[in-house]
């Protein structure tokens, strides 16, 4: 396809995590040194995974389709579980750390909260992983060529850059969800985090039916947005008074000092 | 390969580290690389530019596979997807189909040809009807009458597609599974069923054969010398190679010049050819047929030009180049002239050619003339004997010299170049009386199975090799004549001739060499180890190329010439590659090239047997004395020049439709906008939306 594809492809996957990162982080350096480093953190499980994975292609019978079917599945599942690894070794990381910040900080508060460290984590890792999955799909898209020669769909590049939003999104909210379930000690959310993670992972398995992936990974977008809602602090009370207007009277009654 | 996932990370990481960049899946889905792809090049000389090219991204058009010729209108005019990619059977490849298509070429995108596996019934020739018009020696002041080709137009079947310049690229593709994959993809998606608009997505192709240079020869030569990076950027080269030559007494080719009491009889044959693509150009019977019938003819007397020789020395010529305006023979002549041949023109006795031999009707040969040299006494005497040496020669084979009207002009020949000079006694051999009777000149059906050499089934190529054909029998029967005619040219005893007789095994092993595989046991023997890598399991390509790459049919002649004209002497390999018969010989090297060629595998061993050729068979230079002098827009040598390009390749792809690229673009910037303002709207008012009791919002929010 041409340009167009590839600017309609790179604004749909990469839309959402632009207008996060240029409202709510690139103003504070704190905040983007975190989100890098999340995103370095996901880029070292990236490593590791690929190693296990090189090593064993290499051992694997490369003739059996069923075998190299297995390894595929194994090298899914294992990535999985290196990144929520790393998600919790960076959470672990950014607790020393911040405790580090409040001793060096003059002011009594910490200079970050742990909510919104794992926001910036989240989107970190989200980046990166989104970054990895379409950059060389949106090379291609700048060809003259779409999917389809050998019978696949067109709507490939579409889907792609879809599913790469998702995934994105699905990082942040994974990030806050995860954080907060480790703040609490709450185990069975970090075990949700991981199922879920795995569930949209292997959904992918469903393509080239993509209808079959993109439409239960948007239905746990959904259900993961609003549970990472409730753990950044919303509720439904906070939503109506934001959506009738009534801020104003909340933010007198709240008398924040500005 | 599926949708961005972990898996995919996975499986892209992999194919960094272990394959590289070449292993991208997501490319295999989109492209259908085209594995065979002859392109036409740009060719330049002193006023224009011929032959193809494309846009510096290739040029992509929608695929339209032309079934006649009427079909031409929805390419041209009604159909509602241009640009198209023209897809041509080869019998639809002709001039009127590709001019209607070059004058709409806003339209075309390219074309490709798809070749035959078999040659067409009726005539292909895209070369000119008059050959090297400007280059021989016809011209207004030479006779007027005979400018032009007034007398005879000798290539009367040609269209003049190889000297069209088109603004897209055009291809060949084999008629093999790649076609039919284009095939399959345009019947599937491009096919208008009852004049109804094809549906997206549709099947295109996308041709690259970028050439860099541009207008003609002296513009390019001098982009050649803008020197603005340490890597100068060349655009184009000069067409040539090298000729070969060896005589029968050897001669001292250090000491350049005339030759005191040397008389030379001239022995020629040209040995390039050229199609409308560049990298085709069998030339069997316009190339192949003349040289292998004057390398069987120098194989017949090398024993008795030991035994008995002759008065007069016979210097065999090989002249390269000779399709683009007599490139080979026009830069002899011009060294003979300046001293820097062997010999000079004062030594050159007289002159026989052996031009297209191969396709004879009644077993008849024509001995053409110059009728313009003639009409001097003491020249029409020394023709009219040479006549009578090839008339005399030819007693008792089955070949009959014949001699056509004698007003007729000489054929394009490099004996043209010769008599430009001076007039010299020469003589022509050709198998036609007045035009041609190749219906394939300088095309890429000029093949094997044009020349009838074909073999019976079942043959292995070993077998194939030693059989001999029908058209090997007929060619060494002119190869004979040549011989005897050459040798008593040269002053022979009439005695010896029954003595001469070419061998037909020999013939037939260099048509198969040259007409269907170079990679053959025989020619293995002949060659050093080093050029092993150029023998392939195809033809030659008789195209003479640009100056920097060698051509290989001229090599192979060499090695074929120093075997068959040459001895073995028992010289070590390392005396033999150092051109000496030992190590405190420093003249040998003046008179004779030694080679040490590899010889054939002896029945109870595994190593070949080298040993050291010695002989005459030498190369000179074939690159037009215009480039030389720095004449770009001479018009008595050869100017053209070969474009550079880019990497030349096609794939097939589909293409999807011009609202569907829109959408995307359309919901991509959608999607992008809607999330600055939500995102904007949230962060705004985030402290709201995420105040909670327990923790205190924080003002970074």
């Amino acid at each position: 396809m041409t340009a167009s594809v590839f600017f309609g492809c790179t604004f749909i996957a990469f839309g959402p995590a632009i207008a996060l990162f240029l409202f709510t982080i690139a103003r504070e350096p704190l905040r983007v040194i975190f989100l890098i480093a999340g995103a370095f953190f996901w880029l070292v499980s990236l490593l590791l995974s690929s190693l296990v994975w090189f090593i064993s292609v290499q051992i694997s019978n490369k003739e059996s389709a069923a075998q190299q079917k297995g390894l595929l599945i194994f090298g899914v599942v294992l990535c999985v579980l290196l990144q929520e690894t790393f998600r919790f070794a960076y959470y672990k990381l950014l607790k020393k750390a911040n405790e580090g910040l409040l001793t060096l900080s003059q002011e009594e508060t910490m200079p970050i909260s742990i909510r919104q460290l794992a926001y910036v984590s989240g989107l970190g890792f989200g980046f990166m992983s989104g970054a990895f999955s379409v950059v060389n799909i949106l090379a291609d898209s700048v060809g003259p060529g779409t999917v389809g020669i050998h019978g696949d769909s067109q709507h490939y590049f579409l889907s792609s850059a879809f599913m790469t939003m998702a995934i994105i999104l699905l990082h942040m909210f994974w990030g806050v969800v995860f954080f907060d379930a480790c703040e609490k000690q709450r185990w069975w959310a970090v075990g949700a985090v991981v199922a879920s993670h795995l569930v949209v992972s292997c959904l992918t398995f469903q393509n080239p039916e993509y209808v079959n992936s993109l439409v239960p990974t948007y239905v746990i977008l959904l259900l993961m947005g609003v549970w990472a809602f409730y753990s950044a602090g919303g509720s439904l009370r906070n939503l109506k008074l934001c959506l009738t207007c009534k801020d104003k009277d909340f933010l007198l009654a709240n008398h924040r000092p500005r | 390969m599926d949708l961005p996932s972990n898996k995919w990370i996975v499986h892209l990481l992999v194919c960094c580290f272990v394959v590289g960049v070449n292993c991208n899946s997501v490319d295999k889905k989109i492209y259908v690389k085209l594995n065979y792809t002859v392109s036409c090049v740009r060719l330049l000389n002193a006023t224009h530019q011929i032959g193809c090219q494309s846009s510096l991204s290739g040029n992509v058009g929608v695929l339209h596979v032309l079934e006649s010729e009427d079909n031409l209108d929805w390419v041209l005019s009604s159909g509602p997807n241009p640009p198209y990619m023209v897809i041509l059977e080869s019998p639809l490849f002709t001039r009127s189909v590709m001019m209607k298509l070059k004058s709409g070429s806003s339209r075309v995108a390219g074309v490709a040809v798809v070749a035959p596996n078999t040659n067409p019934a009726g005539a292909f020739s895209p070369h000119t009807t008059c050959p090297n018009e400007n280059s021989g020696v016809y011209s207004e002041t030479y006779d007027p009458a005979m400018a032009n080709c007034n007398k005879t137009v000798w290539n009367p079947l040609g269209n003049g597609l190889s000297y069209e310049e088109f603004d897209f690229p055009i291809f060949s593709l084999k008629d093999d599974n790649d076609t039919q994959v284009i095939r399959q993809c345009y019947l599937d998606h491009n096919r208008a069923v009852n004049g109804s608009r094809p549906r997206y997505p549709l099947c295109a192709m996308q041709l690259y054969s970028l050439m860099f240079a541009v207008t003609d020869t002296a513009t390019c030569m001098r982009r050649n010398d803008i020197n603005l990076s340490i890597n100068p950027e060349m655009v184009c080269d000069p067409l040539g190679d090298y000729n070969v030559w060896a005589s029968t007494r050897p001669l001292n080719n250090t000491a350049k010049g005339h030759k005191m009491w040397e008389s030379a009889v001239v022995a020629a044959a040209r040995l390039d050819s050229r199609s409308f693509f560049f990298d085709i150009a069998p030339g069997a019977q316009s190339g192949v047929s003349g040289f292998v019938a004057l390398l069987a003819a120098a194989h017949a007397l090398r024993d008795v030009v030991q035994e008995a020789p002759p008065n007069r020395t016979i210097l065999y010529t090989f002249f390269q180049g000779e399709t683009f305006d007599y490139i080979g023979s026009s830069r002899m002549v011009y060294d003979m002239e300046n001293n820097q041949f062997a010999v000079d023109l004062d030594n050159i006795h007289s002159v026989l050619e052996v031009g297209q031999v191969g396709l004879r009707n009644d077993s008849k040969l024509w001995l053409h003339t110059d009728p313009v040299s003639r009409r001097n006494d003491s020249v029409n005497k020394e023709v009219e004997d040479l006549i009578a040496n090839l008339r005399l020669a030819a007693t008792n084979l089955s070949v009959t010299p014949e001699v056509p009207t004698a007003s007729q002009p000489l054929p394009p020949s490099s004996f043209q170049r010769f008599l430009r000079a001076r007039p010299i006694p020469g003589v022509v051999l050709e198998d036609h009386q007045s035009a041609f009777t190749s219906r394939f000149y300088e095309s890429m059906y000029d093949n094997a199975e044009y020349l009838n050499v074909s073999y019976p089934p079942n043959l292995t190529p070993e077998e194939q090799l030693r059989f001999v054909t029908e058209s090997a029998k007929a060619l060494t029967e002119v190869a004979t004549l040549v011989a005897r005619a050459l040798y008593r040219q040269a002053g022979g005893a009439e005695t010896q001739l029954v003595n001469i007789n070419a061998d037909s095994q020999t013939v037939t092993q260099m048509l198969y060499g040259f007409l269907v595989r170079t990679n053959n046991s025989w020619f293995q023997q002949l060659i050093p180890s080093d050029f092993m890598s150029h023998l392939t399991n195809r033809p030659p390509n008789l195209y003479v190329g640009a100056v920097q790459q060698s051509s290989e049919p001229t090599v192979l002649v060499q090695f074929l010439m120093a075997n068959l004209t040459g001895s073995t002497v028992n010289v070590t390999q390392e005396n033999c590659q150092n051109q000496r018969e030992d190590e405190n010989d420093k003249e040998s090297r003046h008179m004779y090239i030694y080679m040490w060629v590899q010889g054939a595998v002896p029945p109870n061993s595994t190593q070949r047997q080298g040993f050291c050729v010695r002989s005459t068979a030498r190369l000179s230079k074939a690159v037009s004395p215009a480039f030389d002098l720095r004449e770009f827009t001479s018009k008595d040598y050869s100017t053209w020049t070969e474009s550079r390009w880019k990497p030349i390749s096609g794939r097939i792809f589909l293409v999807a439709s011009h609202e569907l690229e829109m959408l995307t673009l359309g919901v991509g910037v959608g999607v992008l906008l809607t999330s600055l303002l939500l995102t904007y709207v949230i962060s705004a008012k985030a402290d709201i939306l995420f105040s909670s009791g327990r923790e205190p919002t924080n003002a970074t929010y």
